[in-house]
This record gives structure tokens, C-alpha cells and sequence, in this order.
């Protein structure tokens, strides 16, 4: 008698734990396969919108990465190759010559390169650069805003939750396409804003 | 001299222009020496068909530990396996993509159609559950990179008493309550913020992840595997389902013979010991107790989802919506630096405070209802917990707990029942 309760008890166990077990079996590849559908139309990966970007120099200190996936990269094509470049020099800057002091860039990671009267041409040392920002807002305040913040895909490790679109101030951030995963401002895109007034706390 | 001063004139002047950022001040450059500008560089993402490579790996790795485990019943193949996992998943993928942190993403797609998962990201999330549903938990054994690096480092496990392996066991419920909620209000990815050795495989963290992962390393130098066993939210899922996976690991290859020699064997405290023969009180008293306990399981989850909903803003205060309408509140005295970035940025977005407003009473609405179900959730979780202490049930022999057993298969090295000759 026990022994054949036993028995069945075992059994009904064995079959409780096959129908769970087949319930959960097909709620995960239901879930899978829910999910999957339009898994296909391609990945996404984080890219931060130039137009909207305030330089706010968050990029440079909140990534997971030291120095930032957030790099400086230049549209050369939007470039003045200005020799007074708002995005190299510093303000009160007297000389215009690439004296350490002269320079806005932090790690001299933008290079000036003499072309022809009056022309230069800027690059930027991607391994020093470290997505501050500073002559980004340097050429936008005085320039063609050629100088853009971007994430390098390259470095970026495409974080769930990127760590900079959490705290960046103009919700700049978005998930976008991998197969066009860069957003370059170009002149006119900007969106009409509301220049806030001064003292308006 | 005088060309500069012209020169900052013209800036003074294109400065305070107000609408013409964008304008283009400076006319592309015409080169008379024939130079040619460089194209902008726009470095690719990682391909592809790396992440379907990754897929494979996880399969491979997948199969080999549980063919270790199940068929060879060997410890030296699990660790070199896992030996593996943290090589290719830890220190050369840095962490990412684990099926830890893909609970969010998936929560985030079923919550936010928007959002599109990678299909490799849904493998990853299901593929190391239906293999616990057949072979115990050996992703946690040989796959899982932050299991690896607790293991190999366990030098001196101490044993922990039951009640407090009880009660900290409780702790990965609710970071699975609180990443879920995260994940389903697209707040923030938990898991992921703070998984306390993507820092050692990265060689890059800050200071106090940094500290928080050497604090884990240290702690599981002699309590084994502490993440895994008292903060996991992954493994909640794996452990429900590892309790009626088909197949699992057993101490002894035949039959146990209670020489008591695995009895120390399980650094994770993971060993059923044989019930006693005859139980210590009445099976009445027991029953009583039992039946005391599932009454007080409804009550229990009223009184959670209650608590949850009342801590709903406390919980919402995450959310960087909510945290900037609480920023704009702040008198203009106390505004910081940090803060003050942040409200400029929102004068200049153009939205108005009362959109914000309308928008962060959405949010909190959402939170108060998450607050609910978390708050539920816990107390049922609770409540099974406090009713399952009193559950006795039968059985004669050493036997690993299915749900707890990380199938690492150092118990069958102690067993000295040697497996029956198959010919």
C-alpha cells in the first residue's frame, strides 16, 4: 500500500514536473519567438545627434571607457580651413602659432597642418582625443561647426544603457541603425531653438 | 595686427547673431595646390556575424559543459570549460553580451516596442534557460564568465548556516523585482550598472566599481561564489527552472551508500542531507504550521504591493525625467554647477515645464502601478519561502538541491561509489 503510494506520487510528480517543464519550454521560445520577429531588421547601436549636442563635457566623464568611446571627429567637407580656428585656438589667443598655450584642446589632440595662403587643415589625433568637447563648442561659437562629437564606433562597446545618454543634459542620445550609425550636423539642420533669456531663473 | 582685430570684429559679431549657428560663416576653401580633403572617418560598428559567432560559442561552450556534467560527471572538465567562458566571454568580449543583463533587454522589447532586440540577444537570453530545463544549472558551472572569476578564486569556502543562506537568497528576487521595473519603465539597466567584475574584465571602471568588484573577489575568497548565489537576478530564473530540469547532476553515479564523505564537499551549501527517519515534532503540528503559513501568503502580497506603491516615488526618483523635474524645483540659490548644466540644457530644449510636469505624472503613474506588482511580488516570494520552510519531505540519501546546485560537480570527486561497468 505504501509502497505503491509512493509510487504513484512519484509519478504524478514526474508528470507535473514534464508539463511545467514543457510550459516553460514553450513560454521561453514563445517570448523568443514573440521577440524575434522584427529582431531581423537590423541592429542598433547609440549614436549621440550632433545638432543636438551643448558640449557640455559630459561625454569625456561618463562613459564606461577611459578616454571616452565619445571622440571629436571632423566633416572636413563643412571646414573654412580658417587659419583664426575657433575650435584650435583659445579665445585670447594673440599669436596664432601652436604654442601649447594658444591651443583650447586640453591633450593637443587637434593638429594644424599649413596647406596653402591662407589655408589649414585640421586633424584630429583620435588616441589623444578625449570628447571633451571644447572645440567643438570652440567652432561652433565661431566657426562652421565642423568639428562634431560622435560616437567612435570602434571603441564604443554598445553598452545597454550607454552611461553618457543617462546624464546627457540635451537628451542628445538615441539608438540608431548600425548600418548608418553616424549623425552629422550639416549646415541648416539645426533645429530652431529657444535661446533662453538672461536671468530667467 | 590690424587683420586680427578685423578678424575677432567679424567673430563678435557672428557670435551674437542670434538663429545662425548653423550658418555657413566661412565659404569652402578653394586650393589652388590642388589639395584634397580627406573624407570624414566614420569607423563601423562591429559586425554582425561576430555576434552570431559569439551565439556559437555559447552553444559550444553550452554542450560541453553539460556533456561534462551529465556524461563524463567530471570537475576538470567544467573548470576548463569555465576556464574558457571567462577568457572569450569575460576578458576578451569585456562582459558584453551575457545572459545576465539580457533579462532587461528582453523586459525593455516586450514594454517598448520601439526598441528592437537583436535575435542573438534573445538566444542568449533562452538558450542557457532551456538547457537548465534538461540539465541543471551548467551555464552557472562552465558558461557564466562572473561565476568563473568568483570560482577560481574560492581558496577556503566556509560553511554558512542555513537560515542565513535562506535569507540572503532572497536578495536576488528583489534585484530581479527592481531590474525588471527598470528595464520594463526604460529607466536605466541596472544589472548592467552595477556588475562588479565588468570593471576587471575591462581593465577600466571607476574607483568604486572598482572597490565594490575587489570587495566580491575578497568575500569570495571563502564564502564561494557570492554574487552568484545571494544577488544574481539570472539566476533566479535558472534556478526555478533547474528544479524539474529533466536531467540533473548526482552526487553518486549508483547508489548512495551515506558514508557522509560529500557531506562538507559543496562550497554553496547546495547538499540535501538525508531527512532524519523519524521527523522531529508532529505531523500534525507540522501540517498545522504548513497550512498557518499558505494562509498568510495573500496578506503577505497585499502588504508588499501596498509598501511597493508607497515607495513608488522614491523608486521613480531614478528616472532622469523625474530627477530633472525635481532639479527645476530646487531655489536658484542651491543650484549646482552639475544641476545648472542640466536646466539650461532644458530652457534651451524649447519643451515647457508643464509638458515636463505632464510627462514625469505619466511616469510616476507607471511607477505606481510597477510599485504594486514589485511590492506583490516580493511579499508572494516571501510568503513561499516562509511556507516552504516548514515543508518536510522524505527522502533517504546525500542529494544536491536542484535549485540551488550550480552543477560544478566537485560533490562526485568525494564519491567513492564507482559507477557500474557498462559491459
Amino acid at each position: 500500500m505504501d509502497q505503491q503510494d509512493q509510487g504513484n506520487k512519484i509519478d504524478r510528480r514526474k508528470f507535473l514536473n514534464n508539463g511545467i517543464r514543457a510550459g516553460i519550454a514553450i513560454g521561453v521560445g514563445g517570448i523568443g519567438y514573440g521577440l524575434l520577429k522584427n529582431a531581423f531588421s537590423g541592429e542598433l547601436v547609440w549614436q549621440l545627434d550632433a545638432s543636438k549636442c551643448i558640449q557640455c563635457g559630459r561625454c569625456a566623464t561618463s562613459c564606461v571607457l577611459t578616454p571616452s568611446a565619445v571622440k571629436c571627429i571632423h566633416v572636413y567637407a563643412m571646414c573654412g580651413y580658417c587659419d583664426l580656428c575657433g575650435g584650435f585656438f583659445r579665445p585670447e589667443t594673440k599669436q596664432l602659432n601652436t604654442a601649447a598655450e594658444n591651443q583650447l584642446c586640453p591633450t593637443s589632440a587637434l593638429k594644424r597642418k599649413f596647406i596653402e595662403e591662407p589655408f589649414f587643415e585640421y586633424d584630429i589625433i583620435e588616441d589623444l582625443c578625449i570628447g571633451c568637447g571644447k572645440c567643438v563648442k570652440g567652432c561652433e561659437s565661431f566657426g562652421n561647426g565642423s568639428l562634431q562629437l560622435q560616437v567612435n564606433h570602434k571603441l564604443c562597446k554598445n553598452c545597454n544603457q550607454c552611461a553618457i545618454a543617462r546624464v546627457c543634459p540635451s537628451e542628445a542620445f538615441s539608438r540608431v541603425p548600425a548600418k548608418n550609425p553616424y549623425l552629422f550636423k550639416s549646415f541648416g539642420n539645426k533645429k530652431p531653438v529657444n535661446k533662453p533669456v538672461e536671468g530667467d531663473e | 595686427m590690424k587683420k586680427f582685430s578685423v578678424l575677432f570684429l567679424l567673430f563678435f559679431i557672428l557670435y551674437f547673431l542670434p538663429g545662425t549657428s548653423y550658418a555657413q560663416r566661412f565659404p569652402k576653401p578653394e586650393f589652388d595646390s590642388g589639395h584634397v580633403q580627406p573624407p570624414t572617418l566614420t569607423p563601423a560598428p562591429r559586425a554582425e556575424f561576430l555576434a552570431w559567432f559569439d551565439v556559437l560559442v555559447l552553444i559550444g561552450s553550452l554542450s560541453a559543459a553539460s556533456w561534462f556534467v551529465i556524461k563524463k560527471r567530471s570537475r576538470k572538465g567544467v573548470f576548463w570549460v569555465s576556464l574558457f567562458a571567462l577568457a572569450y566571454f569575460g576578458f576578451y568580449r569585456e562582459g558584453c553580451i551575457c545572459p545576465v543583463g539580457s533579462v532587461q533587454n528582453v523586459v525593455l522589447a516586450m514594454f517598448h516596442p520601439a526598441y528592437i532586440i537583436p535575435a542573438t540577444v534573445v538566444i542568449f537570453f533562452s538558450l542557457p534557460i532551456l538547457f537548465t530545463l534538461f540539465f541543471g544549472r551548467t551555464f552557472c558551472a562552465g558558461v557564466c564568465p562572473l561565476g568563473a572569476i568568483q570560482d577560481i578564486v574560492l581558496f577556503k569556502p566556509v560553511k554558512l548556516k542555513p537560515w542565513v543562506q535562506t535569507a540572503l537568497g532572497l536578495i536576488p528576487y528583489i534585484y530581479l523585482g527592481l531590474a525588471i521595473l527598470y528595464a520594463a519603465t526604460a529607466t536605466d539597466f541596472v544589472i548592467c550598472r552595477y556588475d562588479p567584475f565588468v570593471g576587471f574584465f575591462r581593465f577600466d571602471a571607476t574607483f568604486n566599481m572598482l572597490f565594490l568588484g575587489g570587495i566580491f573577489l575578497l568575500v569570495s575568497l571563502f564564502i564561494g561564489r557570492p554574487y552568484c548565489r545571494f544577488l544574481c537576478p539570472y539566476g533566479v530564473l535558472l534556478n526555478l527552472t533547474s528544479r524539474i530540469s529533466r536531467k540533473h547532476i548526482a552526487i553518486t553515479p549508483t547508489e548512495c551508500i551515506q558514508c557522509r564523505l560529500c557531506e562538507d564537499s559543496c562550497p554553496f551549501g547546495a547538499i540535501e542531507l538525508p531527512s532524519p527517519v523519524k521527523p522531529a515534532e508532529k505531523r500534525e503540528t507540522s501540517v498545522r504550521r504548513f497550512i498557518l503559513l499558505v494562509i498568510i501568503i495573500p496578506p503577505l502580497v497585499l502588504a508588499g504591493g501596498f509598501a511597493g506603491s508607497m515607495l513608488h516615488e522614491n523608486l521613480a526618483s531614478v528616472h532622469p525625467k523625474v530627477r530633472l523635474a525635481k532639479q527645476l524645483l530646487i531655489p536658484s540659490k542651491e543650484v549646482t554647477e552639475d544641476i545648472k548644466v542640466n536646466i539650461d540644457a532644458f530652457k534651451t530644449s524649447g519643451k515647457t515645464v508643464n509638458e515636463l510636469y505632464a510627462e514625469v505624472d505619466g511616469i510616476l503613474k507607471v511607477f505606481y502601478v510597477g510599485g504594486w506588482l514589485l511590492g506583490g511580488f516580493l511579499g508572494l516570494v516571501f510568503g513561499l519561502t516562509l511556507a516552504n520552510l516548514s515543508k518536510f519531505k522524505y527522502q533517504p540519501d546525500y542529494i544536491p538541491d536542484k535549485g540551488t546546485c550550480l552543477s560544478c560537480a566537485r560533490c562526485v570527486d568525494y564519491c567513492p561509489v564507482k559507477p557500474e561497468n557498462p559491459a
